[in-house]
């Protein structure tokens, strides 16, 4: 019963931390500028007038990260006493990279990236909600025509 | 390369980079998961009982950040220029290509550098370039 108890506490607790993480997160992109998608592009310009701005938050975020993965890493369970799901495939395959190239092309063409479309849709824009249902049509197309994880 | 001075702003990038590392520390050492927007977004399409909530949940604090950052101070300039059309097509390849490549700026550029995971140095080098090169033949080869 006590038990019962503890882990449903733990369970509401979970997801209070994940709408928190989810909001500093959100937090870190209006502050970086990366919710701009205007920003976004003039640091993909190299060739323009370059703004440098994203390398420090890619820089800024990373620092961190390397502190907090790192202290996961030596963590069986969470804190929260959930597990830790690291990814654990090391195969560099095509996926991969004709994934990422694609990607590429697309955030070039826009300057909006998954996690700000939805900072995006929270501000009201019309064209974030746009890009982002775009976005979801992509990945449902995704998952009707993959067939490696069926 | 000219670097556009009136426009860089160091601080306020660092400081949001360090929220975003910050966010993505709690996220794996409380829950256990990568914030990585992709994966949480792309669970959802067969989450697994109980395996939907948390994702929600983190999305959602994306989703509400821009209004609870309104009632302390103004939204800082965002700005699209891009019309339907293009928006249309490059969220379709957003999703795609981010699915395929499972992650994305947030997954493998934060998270899985931060990780020094060799996939994800590859995947952000990939969409770098591509990114970088997109903007290039918009821009400066058929674009202005």
């Amino acid at each position: 019963m006590v038990k019962q108890t503890k882990k449903n506490t733990n369970q509401t607790l979970a997801l209070a931390f994940a709408l928190f993480s989810g909001l500093v997160f959100g937090f870190g992109l209006i502050l970086a500028g990366m919710a701009n998608p205007a920003k976004v592009l003039a640091f993909l310009d190299l060739a323009g007038q370059w703004d440098p701005s994203l390398g420090l938050v890619m820089g800024g975020a990373i620092a961190v990260g390397i502190i907090g993965f790192k202290l996961a890493s030596r963590r069986s369970k969470s804190i929260l006493g959930l597990p830790i799901n690291l990814p654990t495939s090391r195969t560099i395959d095509n996926r991969l990279i004709l994934g990422s190239l694609l990607f590429g092309i697309g955030w070039g063409l826009v300057g909006i990236c998954p996690a700000p479309a939805f900072v995006l849709l929270g501000t009201g824009s019309i064209k974030g909600i746009v890009f982002l249902l775009a976005m979801l049509v992509g990945m449902a197309i995704f998952e009707v025509f993959d067939t490696k994880n069926k | 390369m000219t670097i556009d001075w009136n426009n860089f702003t160091p601080w306020a990038a660092l400081a949001g980079g360090v929220l975003i590392g910050i966010s993505a520390s709690l996220f794996i050492l409380l829950n256990g998961r990568i914030a990585g927007i992709t994966g949480i977004i792309g669970g959802l399409f067969k989450a697994a009982k109980g395996d939907a909530s948390w994702r929600v949940a983190f999305t959602l604090g994306l989703i509400i950040a821009p209004a609870v950052w309104l009632l302390f101070a103004k939204l800082p300039t965002i700005k699209i220029d891009s019309n339907v059309e293009l928006l249309i097509i490059a969220g379709l390849i957003v999703g795609y290509g981010a699915r395929l490549g499972s992650g994305c700026t947030s997954g493998h550029g934060v998270c899985g550098i931060s990780r020094l995971s060799p996939r994800s140095i590859v995947a952000t080098l990939a969409f770098m370039g591509t990114g970088f090169l997109t903007v290039y033949i918009t821009r400066h080869l058929i674009g202005a």
